[in-house]
């Protein structure tokens, strides 16, 4: 079977045929014309056009009893990027789709519009791909259980205040920057007093429960309106309960250093204690509470 | 599984050939209908920061649900600049109103506002009640919370109504009765 595979992908590359050329689709390369270089770049604020305004995609093949749900899906091409974004509308019959908004997602891709673009991939909440803003709310598109009510439209957004790669899909750079900029990892200076590993007492690694599960999906972060406001400076929730998933590590001997890089008026304390950070995640956690942890240690020490 | 497809495949274009369209029977792997091209790691620096540019943000503020976390929270700042606000423009008024010969003192205050109809005053007496009452009482779990006491989910839903319901209840009271 290997041996048929190599020989369709030899047989394939030596006579591949490119497609006419108006077949084809460039990726997201901006084409410059002597026009568009003294537009000013289109304003980064501009809203969605509504639902109201864009076509409905109809379910492909509704059953008898039809349960046909309606989704709004916000759409992006940076094929396209002076266009607005929009709301597309799309039907499905929830009796041909799974349970879960992820589902109804691949099943759109699937079968209604290739184009429908989304990041996923474990399905099962551990990941963290498929975070988005889903009826409002931050959460996994895997775990959310799309409404059976079927008069109730559903609205999917992607994460908020973030820029846009497309549709679904928001630039995560600088979360991921930030996230290093932490030092998440164990830093010691010592050698284990066995020479072997670095113990810890029950009690020290209890400590370490609620933190280290985070699988860094950035929904609390994306949730938290300080975090909108003050992106370039404030760390936000996620990558604040990192850094005290290492600062209450009782083997990491940086703790003091770990603290005085919070030690200013934007990392750390531009938590105001919205709490959206811990209502909004997926995985049960509690980012406020770390963060809290960390002022705490900070003030009384 | 590779075997088989191809052969599917061939099934297929024997029943549908397509004289337009030569492909070589082995091409079963998938077409992309994409142009790529290489380029080199700065011109896709390039091409990275020019789409940058472009992007959109996504929509925030509007689309997020009201819930019982982010709004008293607003609503805490609000009412925290109108009180603060508030304090400082009567306070400088006072100290300067023996020089511009306003009358602040508390016994004109009092006849000034008891002429008033009595629409004003309750509006006027709301306008403070609420807003003081407010930020008093989520004052309150902010304390808490800096104690790191209250963030289950759960008790900040429950703190949050707490702190709603005692609002209106003894705003309502110091506007109509007290």
């Amino acid at each position: 079977m290997a041996t048929t595979r190599a020989f369709a992908r030899l047989a394939s590359r030596r006579a591949a045929v490119r497609p006419a050329a108006f077949l084809t689709r460039g990726f997201a390369s901006v084409t410059e014309s002597p026009t568009t270089s003294e537009t000013v770049s289109p304003k980064a604020s501009r809203g969605p056009i509504s639902e109201k305004q864009t076509s409905t995609i109809k379910e492909p093949e509704p059953g008898k009893d039809a349960k046909i749900k309606t989704f709004h899906i916000y759409r992006w091409n940076p094929d396209e990027p002076t266009s607005k974004p929009k709301m597309q509308s799309y039907t499905l019959d929830l009796n041909k789709t799974g349970p879960m908004m992820l589902d109804a997602l691949i099943r759109i891709k699937n079968e209604v519009d290739p184009t429908l673009t989304f990041r996923r991939s474990c399905r099962e909440g551990i990941c963290g791909s498929c975070a988005m803003n889903i009826d409002g709310v931050n959460t996994l598109a895997c775990l959310c259980r799309i409404p059976t009510d079927t008069a109730k439209e559903s609205r999917i957004y992607p994460l908020p205040h973030m820029y846009i790669v497309k549709d679904l899909v928001p630039d995560m750079t600088l979360f991921y920057k930030q996230y290093r900029s932490v030092k998440p990892y164990l830093q010691r200076t010592t050698a284990a007093p066995d020479g072997r590993e670095f113990r810890q007492s029950k009690e020290e690694r209890r400590k370490l429960d609620g933190l280290y599960e985070c699988i860094l999906c950035a929904c609390c972060s994306t949730s938290c309106p300080s975090y909108w406001w003050n992106q370039e400076e404030y760390l936000g929730p996620a990558v604040l309960l990192q850094s005290y998933r290492w600062i209450a590590d009782s083997r990491d001997e940086k703790t003091a250093e770990r603290q005085d890089a919070l030690n200013n008026s934007m990392s750390l304390y531009r938590c105001h204690t919205i709490l959206n950070c811990s209502r909004t995640c997926p995985k049960g956690l509690n980012p406020a509470l770390a963060i809290a942890e960390i002022k705490k240690s900070m003030a009384f020490t | 599984m590779a075997s088989q497809r191809v052969f599917q495949l061939g099934l297929r274009r024997a029943a549908v050939p397509n004289f337009l369209k030569l492909q070589p029977a082995g091409r079963m792997v998938q077409r992309r209908l994409a142009a790529t091209d290489t380029v080199s790691q700065t011109t896709g620096q390039e091409i990275l920061a020019k789409q940058r540019l472009q992007r959109p943000v996504s929509p925030h503020l509007g689309i997020y649900k009201p819930q019982i976390t982010w709004l008293p929270s607003m609503f805490n700042r609000l009412t925290g600049v109108i009180l603060s606000g508030g304090l400082y423009l009567f306070g400088f008024a006072y100290l300067a109103a023996p020089t511009l010969g306003w009358h602040l003192e508390t016994p004109s205050m009092v006849a000034a506002v008891a002429s008033w109809p009595a629409f004003a005053k309750i509006s006027a007496k709301a306008f403070v009640a609420f807003p003081f009452f407010f930020h008093s009482l989520n004052g309150l779990r902010h304390l808490a919370w800096d104690l790191g006491i209250g963030f289950k989910n759960i008790t900040v839903i429950q703190s949050g109504w707490t702190v709603v319901g005692l609002t209106v209840a003894s705003a309502l009271y110091y506007t109509f009765i007290g």
